[in-house]
């Protein structure tokens, strides 16, 4: 706001060297030799790090899968597997210097077979990414859960589809980036990064072989946007090393290019062959999902990915049997990280093309559909086939609210008037669950030797001397606001002006456990471990009053900072009274009590804690939240361009803390939906080469892309959450693209074709309409 | 070599290589850290100053060719310590940022906008901003702050200019 922020790249130490990296030309490639001696001949240049050198010293990065020779590092080693993969480091004093000594190591090739595509990758004879691994199946599960068999015999209607999800991503603004430098009398590595990584000081400190207690994150360094991707364990295993081994301050920066073809962070590139059984009236009975996911070169984020949707698998809707199959594949192409909604943005689209598909079929609504299959009110909580058990909702009514606001039939009317004025118009439906707070136990349930039931977050009350309210963080922001909602809550709780209550975030050797802010959690675990710790901190100060107001504690009333006795509200302890005793005057104190107004909570899951059963069914998720999409788009037929001229989003995320961060979320998301569905893609030529590699070919929404887009709101508040709040960092997105890609084909629809890939790109959906009007004429 | 740099009302002598960018002169011989660095391509927008006025991407230009322009960034906007100005107070109200990173070049590109146009539509705004690319919060809420602004500006008392 004022320039005061204090990103990763603004911390500044004396005597920091910079990196930059070599990369790989090759899509596949072994390394035959790296000839370091006219980049270190530079003046200026300290050191040439090579992927042997830190294979040697540090162990591998963890990828929570069973696949021992899919080994992944910051720098190939011996082979590399896409192109834009780092193959050496180079440390200069600035970064000029190290690009200058990069452009002078010389690395000797040998190309390699290489695969691209994800079903070809899983056909015989395709070449293994990972030689050892031998083939390139990373994850290969098939789940059922119900009589799926029966149900889709017993179907009178069966339809199958294929659509696409194409590879992109959520690209921050910042790129990664990390400064580490290494005490060795101390025996400390102190890091500060761009991150939002669970685990991040644990996973450091297991690659770098020592202690985590050796390793101190700085927790209160500002992220540049996130949206999952700023994991960063190569990068900082990396930077921690050259720290350690030269003692020097070392500073990370991906530039651009480095960040989109070699920062890992690229989102799912999925394939999903859908099949539906249905009766005449578009009620679904069973649903068949294969997701074929195109991992790139190493594991990463991306298996784990395919397992997060199992927890809303059928979406909103009564569906009572499904089979699902998820396989993750090698390819050479660029490492996957986690993208906002960990994989269900993607599994959102393929489910609500699947009610479009029968509407289509049976020549209904596709609104009237939706209604029908919806899980009722009066139905929650409602176990789904997958033993994730929906905590609340009311979806009917947010759809009716939203058809309400948007004044649906007007709508349709303004679609006709398009159409008559020789554009193409179409209306865009999606609905869709959020489901917010996990445990993580999708890890558990792919991977069975993974046995995690536990995914904490914590907080930490302090009232000082001067009885000034401190509360903690234990992890990096990267925009949510979490001062926001721990100050809300604390001051909520104790009834003071959040104002009064100071945020801050202790480095990680002084935090709690907890598990930074992923998988829509904040709200939810955050805002719960605050609850609880104020309200500890409530409970003891009522304590300390009636012990010295000489009251049984049943009657003493606690009210914004005072306490007084219930029979006599003049007879009252003040705030800074209770802080003098609690400080200063033990022999007030209740017995057994400890002196000074220190309180944590450590909040474990609502509803989290056991393992999935044998056949594959566990409670992911305490929270699910709705959103219902409603737009109303034209398309030149000329020019191919979609043009958003309505937008109506109806969401209920329970109850909301602060609506304009809620807000804030929904816009963005929806903005983010955009870019995926219309513009953004990690796109490939046939050489292995990334094609889209700046911010000229991978192309970000900009304000004249998203249009004003109008929230309608509703409560159907959590049973599981301390105010009834619901997660929502990753709303909007969820169903966005599936909003848009239906309202394009509803445009297409008189034309008789439609679009199954994402993202639709103007000049291929500018060809196909000129094609469809040739062969009509 | 050494340039002369007028940046936020003072005078900077500076050191720096012929192929220093303004954004990296700003940012590690002044310590002006309030100006990012996004893309180095000149699309994102997140390093943009002004520079007599006008707004920038200082990762295009390279510091040598700043020299005798006057430059303003993030740092020289609030009209003092612990304070915010008008544009500034708005985008807290409007909650128009979530990460931060874009904001300043965001608030700089507002106080261009609104220096020229003090009463823009909300055609003119989204035009003004659509160099700056934000990837938190689908600009409506950036949007609503730019038009608050302005509505505050038009409102707020100016100092009488008094004839010499």
């Amino acid at each position: 706001m004022v320039g005061q922020g204090r990103f990763a790249a603004d911390v500044s130490l004396p005597n920091t060297k910079h990196i930059a990296f070599v990369t790989s030309p090759y899509p596949a490639a072994r390394i035959v030799a790296i000839d370091k001696t006219s980049a270190l001949a530079l003046s200026g240049t300290h050191y040439v790090l090579d992927g042997r050198e830190l294979a040697d010293a540090t162990l591998p990065l963890v990828s929570g899968l069973d696949t021992p020779n899919v080994v992944r590092r910051s720098l190939a080693v011996g082979a590399a597997r896409y192109s834009g993969e780092w193959v050496a480091a180079v440390v200069a004093d600035t970064r000029a210097l190290a690009e200058d000594a990069a452009e002078l190591v010389q690395i000797d090739y040998e190309p390699l077979p290489y695969v691209l595509d994800a079903e070809t990758a899983l056909s015989a004879g395709a070449p293994p990414v990972h030689a050892a691994h031998e083939s390139n199946v990373l994850l290969d599960r098939t789940f059922v859960w119900g009589d799926v068999e029966r149900d889709f015999a017993e179907s009178p209607h069966r339809l199958a589809f294929r659509v696409k999800w194409g590879r992109s991503s959520t690209v921050p603004l910042e790129t990664f980036t990390v400064t580490a430098s290494f005490d060795p009398w101390r025996d400390i590595l102190d890091v500060w990064a761009s991150i939002q990584m669970p685990k991040f000081p644990d996973q450091i400190a297991v690659a770098l072989k020592l202690q985590a207690s050796s390793v101190r994150v700085h927790h209160d360094v500002d992220v540049g946007g996130s949206y999952g991707v700023k994991r960063g364990i190569k990068h900082a295993v990396l930077a921690g090393y050259l720290a350690k081994r030269l003692a020097v301050p070392i500073r990370l920066v991906e530039d651009r290019l480095e960040n989109m073809r070699g920062g890992d962070a690229h989102g799912p590139e999925r394939l999903f062959d859908v099949e539906i059984a249905f009766d005449g009236s578009g009620v679904i009975r069973s649903m068949k999902m294969q997701a074929l996911d195109n991992v790139g070169a190493y594991a990463g984020r991306a298996p784990f990915q395919l397992g997060k949707p199992i927890g809303a698998i059928v979406g909103p809707y009564r569906i009572g049997s499904v089979q699902y199959r998820a396989i993750a594949v090698t390819t050479n192409k660029t490492v996957q990280d986690a993208v906002r909604g960990f994989g269900q943005a993607p599994t959102n689209y393929a489910i609500e093309r699947a009610i479009e598909e029968v509407a289509a079929r049976l020549s209904l609504d596709p609104l009237d559909v939706r209604r029908r299959n919806f899980i009722r009110a009066e139905q929650f909580p409602y176990t789904i086939p997958t033993g994730s058990s929906y905590d609340s909702g009311d979806y009917h009514a947010v759809v009716e609210k939203t058809l309400v606001r948007g004044d649906y039939v007007a709508l349709l009317a303004e679609r006709e008037k398009w159409r008559a004025e020789g554009l193409l118009a179409g209306i865009g439906i999606a609905a869709c669950l959020e489901p917010s707070g996990g445990n993580a136990v999708f890890e558990t349930l792919l991977n069975p030797q993974t046995t995690t039931t536990t995914w904490m977050e914590s907080c930490r009350i302090i009232v000082d001397t001067t009885g000034g309210i401190t509360a903690t963080i234990h992890t990096n922001s990267s925009g949510q606001g979490h001062e926001t909602l721990v100050a809300t809550v604390v001051g909520e709780v104790l009834e003071v002006d959040p104002d009064r209550v100071r945020v801050v975030r202790p480095d990680s050797l002084s935090s709690l456990p907890g598990n930074s802010p992923v998988g829509s959690r904040m709200a939810i675990m955050l805002g719960g471990a605050a609850f609880h710790a104020a309200q500890k901190l409530k409970t003891k100060l009522i304590g300390i009053a009636a012990h010295d107001l000489g009251i049984p504690v049943d009657r003493a009333v606690y009210r914004a900072g005072e306490v007084n006795d219930r029979t006599d509200a003049k007879r009252l302890r003040t705030w800074n009274e209770l802080v003098a005793i609690a400080h200063r005057h033990f022999h007030r104190l209740p017995p057994d009590t400890e002196p000074g107004l220190a309180v944590s909570h450590i909040l474990q899951v609502p509803t989290g804690g056991t393992l999935p059963t044998p056949d594959g069914r566990v409670n992911m998720y305490p929270c699910f939240a709705f959103e219902f999409h409603l737009l109303l788009l034209t398309i030149d037929p000329e020019l191919g361009k979609p043009e958003i001229r309505r937008y109506l989003v109806g969401h209920d995320c329970g109850t909301v803390i602060n609506p304009k961060i809620v807000r804030g979320m929904t816009l963005g998301g929806i903005a983010h939906g955009i870019g995926a569905a219309l513009l953004e893609e990690f796109a490939y030529n046939d050489e292995g080469q990334l094609i889209a590699q700046s911010l000229m070919d991978y192309l970000l929404p900009s304000s004249h892309e998203v249009p004003p887009v109008e929230i309608v709101g509703h409560v159907t508040p959590s049973p599981h959450t301390v105010l009834g709040q619901k997660g929502s960092g990753e709303s909007g997105y969820l169903g966005a693209p599936a909003a848009i890609a239906n309202g394009v084909n509803d445009a297409l629809r008189p034309l008789g074709i439609k679009v199954d890939n994402l993202p639709i790109r103007i000049a291929a959906l500018a060809d196909m309409i000129a094609a469809a009007r040739q062969t009509s004429a | 070599m050494s340039i002369d740099l007028m940046v936020n009302g003072k005078r900077c002598r500076v050191e720096t290589e012929a192929r220093t960018t303004l954004l990296d002169c700003l940012r590690d011989a002044l310590g002006l850290t309030g100006t990012h660095m996004g893309c180095e391509h000149g699309v994102c927008g997140v390093c943009t100053v002004l520079l007599d006025g006008v707004p920038i991407r200082s990762c295009l230009m390279f510091a040598v060719q700043a020299d005798g322009y006057d430059i303003t960034t993030i740092e020289g906007l609030a009209p003092g310590p612990g304070e915010l100005s008008i544009i500034q107070d708005a985008f807290c109200e409007t909650h128009g940022m979530q990460c931060g990173y874009c904001t300043p070049a965001m608030i700089l590109t507002a106080n261009a906008l609104l220096a020229n146009n003090p009463e823009p539509s909300r055609e003119e705004i989204v035009e003004a901003i659509s160099g700056n690319i934000c990837r938190c919060t689908g600009y409506m809420q950036i949007v609503e702050a730019i038009a608050l602004a302005a509505e505050r500006l038009r409102g707020a008392n100016r100092p009488v200019e008094v004839a010499q």
